[in-house]
């Protein structure tokens, strides 16, 4: 008798408690997609509801427009670029032996040791040498190459986990590595490639220092700089309904793209790839 | 509902299982050695142009004097006279009182997220993915967010404090502050991630070793201590090298929230500030070198501490 009773007790304990903790974890994002579009600011009249906020972001600096079309840049080219990178090297390093293949694997995940914040002052100036400094291909590539450790480690394991027998049967009937990589594994490997593009987006997206420190022509600005330009730019005088507009544009891609691929995400926890 | 479940992952592309043998490459494959170099051509060459050769000027512009605009000249060890800098030391303090801080508080509060949601009645999975939704938000856009719920009058923390402490506090007004201010933000933020870490590890855990506990009788927190937490410490170690890092590279967070006033300033913004501001990279490059030796060795202390006898 008293089984159910506890169990009952139980998970109206779990359920209080974490509706409890739910409401805190979300709290913040509603409350800022609730001010981005209600109040004085938002309405442009005394109270009620209205898009003034997102208006004035719109014409902010160089225009939304502008700021969303860097930051999309940037992040299709990390993504593309580490995604192709770490498919091809992870081929080879799972499948093939060649020389050097430890040591470029070893410095590849070396790249993990190195606190990211301390090389982007040697970046910066090694980008001017190379005429890709105030460039969003070179924070593209930087971006690229600070994801190259994770996707590199998830796209071996991802070869290393389909079966050997498969491409020794296309090898053997005369098809070519290139061949097999294209007919017989990307359809294996997909997933994996997905998982990596995934963190590789939410980085790139997001990302502060880099181009904080490496755009400085304005019109260049990706948005999390912008929208820090909008906090800091004029000291005292804030534009708060429009800070709010803009986290909230900067955040709805993230988490529309989280929610859709979740059980990607959660992958790249379960694969190891973060042990490494 | 596509829910936040480590166990739902197939285990097809799991393999942390021993790494199978890698040297049984066939003869078929010895032939494509050349094909092969082709494909990792790209990540060495990523690697070595992005990586290695501005590790390297890192460390030679550190014995340069390096500013921002104009010519370079060598100058010995004069830019490590940066780390005697009473700035440098002052945001060295705040900076480990912040890391020591945060993995404390992150961690209890993962923790406990972790094993609320780890098994539990029907709606689970709604919970975990509201838990880590914010991870999913950038930490700029975070700290905006929270800039917000700082700064304006309307904002629901502000009116709760009027009530409940009849006046308004300076969240971001004093270092002490401040360092909370930003703990709960973090906390907020990062929570989720580090649940999902830690739930990886509990999901590692033998059911059969609870099921024997039980049977011998034992209570929750003999549970806990003898079979949880020691089957946990590589996932613990795991989770405290990433938020010991992250913290003491703190950035984002304390420029965007304070620009480092009232003492907040953390030693990559003092990089920063030797770069950009006093326009001296290598002094800048200096300080970078004893952040990166520094997090080295400490990165290697916590694993070998968490390592041993386990």
């Amino acid at each position: 008798m008293s089984r159910p009773r506890h169990r009952a007790a139980r998970s109206a304990g779990f359920y209080s408690t974490s509706t409890v903790l739910a409401v805190l974890f979300l709290f913040p994002m509603v409350w800022t997609l609730f001010s981005s579009v209600h109040g004085r600011q938002a309405s442009g009249r005394g109270n009620g509801w209205g898009i003034d906020d997102y208006k004035r972001l719109f014409h902010y600096g160089s225009g939304l427009p502008a700021y969303l079309l860097n930051t999309t840049v940037v992040a299709l080219i990390t993504v593309c670029v580490t995604v192709v990178v770490t498919t091809l090297g992870g081929y080879a390093v799972a499948r093939f032996d060649f020389p050097g293949k430890n040591v470029l694997f070893l410095v590849t995940l070396a790249i993990l040791m190195v606190p990211y914040a301390t090389i982007l002052v040697p970046l910066y100036v090694f980008l001017g040498w190379i005429g890709l400094q105030n460039s969003l291909i070179g924070l593209g590539l930087v971006l690229a190459m600070f994801q190259l450790p994770f996707g590199l480690f998830m796209m071996r394991n991802s070869f290393e986990a389909l079966p050997v027998e498969l491409e020794e049967a296309a090898l053997i009937d005369g098809c070519t590595p290139t061949g097999v990589l294209r007919r017989v594994l990307l359809r294996g490997v997909a997933p994996g490639m997905v998982t990596v593009a995934l963190f590789a987006f939410l980085a790139a997206w997001n990302e502060f220092v880099a181009p904080l420190i490496f755009l400085t022509d304005g019109a260049k600005f990706t948005l999390p700089v912008a929208l820090f330009n909008l906090e800091a730019g004029n000291f005292g005088s804030v534009d708060f309904g429009a800070l709010q507009s803009g986290v909230v544009t900067a955040a709805v891609p993230c988490v529309a793209v989280f929610l859709l691929l979740q059980r990607y995400y959660v992958r790249g926890f379960t694969s190891g790839a973060l042990k490494g | 509902m596509v829910s936040l479940s480590p166990t739902r992952a197939p285990s097809r592309d799991a393999p942390s299982s021993p790494p199978r043998a890698r040297h049984d490459v066939s003869p078929l494959r010895r032939g494509h050695r050349r094909l092969a170099m082709v494909y990792a051509t790209p990540l060495a060459v990523i690697v070595a142009v992005l990586f290695v050769v501005p590790l390297g000027l890192m460390v030679w512009m550190s014995f340069n004097h390096w500013p921002l605009l104009g010519a370079s000249a060598p100058n010995g060890v004069t830019n490590y006279r940066a780390l005697g800098d009473p700035l440098f030391l002052h945001a060295l303090w705040f900076t480990v009182k912040y890391t020591v801080v945060t993995t404390v508080v992150l961690g209890l509060v993962a923790f406990g997220l972790a094993l609320l949601v780890q098994e539990g009645p029907r709606g689970v999975g709604l919970f975990r993915t509201v838990f880590f939704l914010p991870s999913a938000v950038g930490l700029a856009s975070a700290s905006l967010l929270f800039y917000g719920m700082f700064n304006t009058d309307s904002s629901p923390l502000n009116a709760a404090m009027r009530l409940l402490a009849g006046g308004d506090v300076d969240w971001l007004g004093s270092s002490g502050n401040a360092l909370i201010s930003t703990v709960g933000m973090i906390t907020w933020r990062f929570a989720g991630f580090y649940m999902l870490i830690l739930m990886t590890g509990l999901h590692g855990i033998d059911p059969v070793l609870y099921e024997a506990a039980r049977t011998d009788g034992a209570g929750w927190w003999q549970t806990m201590r003898r079979v949880t937490l020691p089957l946990l410490r590589p996932t613990i170690a795991l989770m405290m090298v990433l938020s010991v890092t992250g913290s003491l590279l703190a950035f984002d967070q304390f420029f965007i929230l304070t620009g480092g006033r009232h003492g907040t300033a953390t030693i990559v913004i003092d990089v920063y500030r030797e770069a950009f501001l006093s326009q001296d990279l290598g002094r800048a490059a200096a300080v970078s070198v004893a952040i990166l030796v520094g997090l080295v060795i400490i990165n290697g202390a916590q694993l070998r501490l968490l390592r041993r006898d386990s």
